[in-house]
This record gives C-alpha cells, structure tokens and sequence, in this order.
C-alpha cells in the first residue's frame, strides 16, 4: 500500500508549499518532477468568487467557478510531509481560493520568460498576503536563458525575492527551487523576529 | 454521426455522467473548516463490513486505515474536494472516522523543522 506514513498510524505533521504560475508555464511538471506519487488532481466549486470580478466588470452577479489544482507529497520523515500544491486551471480565479494559501509555507511563482506577465497576478498575490515567495524562471529548451535580473527588473521585484533559472523537468532542479524556498522562509521568518513585524497569514 | 449507437457521445471525454453532489444527494454543506491537508484516519468502528454505506464512503474507510490527507483522498476518488468533504462529514458524524487538523491552524514550523525540511529535500 502506497503511504507517507509509519505503520503505527501516527498522524504526521503536514506542510504545505504552493507553485504557482501562468498557465504552461510547467507547474504540473514541477510537482511531478519532485512528487513522491503521481501528481493527483482535485477540484473544487467556489462560489461568490466573483466579489471582486464583479467590482471589475460592473457585473452584480454571483459567480461559480470550478478550480482544479494539482498536488504532489514529499515524506520528509515520520514526522514531517511536504505537500506541494499546483494550480492548473482557472488562473485568473485560484488565488480566491483563501483556503488555499491559508498555512502555506510559502510559494514558487514559475515563470515562463515568453509570456512574463502570465505571473503578474500570483505575484502580487503572494506580495499582498505577505507570504515567502520566489521567482522560478523555467528555461525550456532552446530558449533564450534570461538573466535573472533581467526578469527581476520586468517583474519589479523586491531586491530580497530570490529569482531563479531552473529546467521543472528535472528532478534535481526542481528539488533546488524547493531548497531556495524554505531557505528563503526561513530567512524571512528570522528577519521578521528581528525586526517585530508579523505576517497578517 | 449521432443516432447510430445512442451512447456514441458518452465516452470519457464527455466527462462525468453524474453530476458531481448527485452522489452526497445534493447536500453541499460539509465539515467547516477542514482544511485540505487535514489528515483523516478511520476508526475500528469504520472496518466493519456490515455497515450500510455508499461504495465512495468505504473507499474513503479504506484509504484511510493509515492517514491520509483530505486533498489525496479527493485526488485517488477523483471526486471534488467538496463532495468529499460531506462524505467526510457523514462519516465523522458515525464516528467512523477521525479528523486531524493541520498545526498550522496554531503554530508555524520553527527553525528546526525548517532544517529537517531543507535536510529532507537535499537527500532526495
């Protein structure tokens, strides 16, 4: 039987990491790259999503949307699961799914450098909850390497979001990126206690 | 053409033939606050086969003789989160399963389970 888990039934502690991205721009292949099962797919009906659609287009309306995300696990030990979550469809509607970032330790903004903008809205995302995020630049092959400065500049980034190349194909890669992160958290966090600010998720 | 075998546009790629909350009787309401990586673990009372319940109730009793999160079941039942939740309901309230909530709810992970995260991820 496939399990995370230890045969006694101990109930390990589950965290959670979001990879996020325009689409195509290698989010299901990220997770499968590094997931200890094959990515599995969910999806949930979310209504009301339109509250702030709404404000936009000047449509009263209630809205329904069907959201499908991709999730993979990593045992980390007995004791600790990595859960990686992926958001296939619907870009312009998953990050109203609160739930979602809700306990997230942070989260992988991939970005495609032919359609950069296509990582605009989880950016600012992740910048408005103030959650730990980076920038994952994916090269396919045969495209022009961007310089990651080059991509922090299009992408106004912080100075202190990392911005990274990396192939979300490999495993190894995709494993680095996953490094940087909680590395990143973990500095974040430390700077946070230092200076007294705390994060409103 | 359409009409020489009546089913000719059922195949998979018509998608599910059931709606979706067919299957929780149209029930939407569902367990508030589980949360997706909630761990559900079934209890001794949930392995009895005599128990009158849906096909998808004792998948979800089997799946989860070891712990298993909320989003996993959804995927490996290929159900939406939200059915599984009122399935998950219906079984909590039989007491045939138990629920476990994620710490996140209270604490963040510390430093040293960031490491062995880090640690974890490096041997891989």
């Amino acid at each position: 039987m496939d399990s995370a888990h230890s045969n006694n039934g101990t109930v390990p502690r589950a965290l959670k990491v979001l990879v996020a991205g325009g689409f195509g721009a290698g989010k299901t292949t990220l997770v499968g790259a590094v997931s200890e099962i094959l990515p599995l797919q969910t999806e949930e009906r979310l209504t009301d999503a339109g509250t702030d659609i709404d404000d936009l287009l000047g449509v009263e309306e209630k809205m329904t949307t069907t959201v499908a995300l991709d999730f993979g696990r990593i045992t980390i030990n007995e004791q600790l699961v990595l859960y990686l979550f992926g958001t296939p469809g619907q870009e312009r509607f998953w990050y109203l799914w609160e739930e979602l970032a809700l306990g997230a330790l942070g989260a992988v903004v991939l970005a495609d450098t032919r359609r950069l903008a296509d990582c605009f809205p989880s950016v600012d995302y992740f910048e408005r909850l103030d959650m730990p995020f980076l920038v994952a630049v994916n090269c396919f092959d045969g495209e022009r390497q961007h310089q990651p400065d080059a991509v922090r500049r299009a992408l106004d980034l912080d100075s202190r979001v990392p911005v990274v190349l990396c192939d979300a194909r490999k495993r190894t890669s995709a494993r680095d990126v996953l490094i940087l992160l909680i590395e990143h958290v973990r500095a974040v966090r430390s700077a946070t206690r230092s200076t007294g600010t705390t994060r409103t998720i | 053409m359409w009409g020489e075998n009546p089913h000719d546009w059922l195949d998979a790629d018509a998608g599910p033939v059931v709606r979706p909350y067919a299957l929780t009787g149209g029930r939407g309401r569902s367990v508030p606050g589980l949360d997706l990586v909630a761990y559900v673990v079934s209890t001794a009372f949930g392995l009895d086969p005599m128990l009158y319940l849906l096909p998808e109730h004792r998948q979800i009793l089997s799946l989860a003789r070891q712990p298993v999160s909320v989003a996993e079941l959804a995927g490996r039942l290929n159900l939406a989160l939200g059915v599984v939740r009122v399935l998950l309901g219906d079984l909590l309230a039989e007491g045939l399963i138990t629920m476990h909530e994620p710490q996140h709810a209270t604490t963040e992970p510390d430093d040293p389970t960031l490491e062995a995260v880090i640690n974890g991820l490096r041997a891989l």
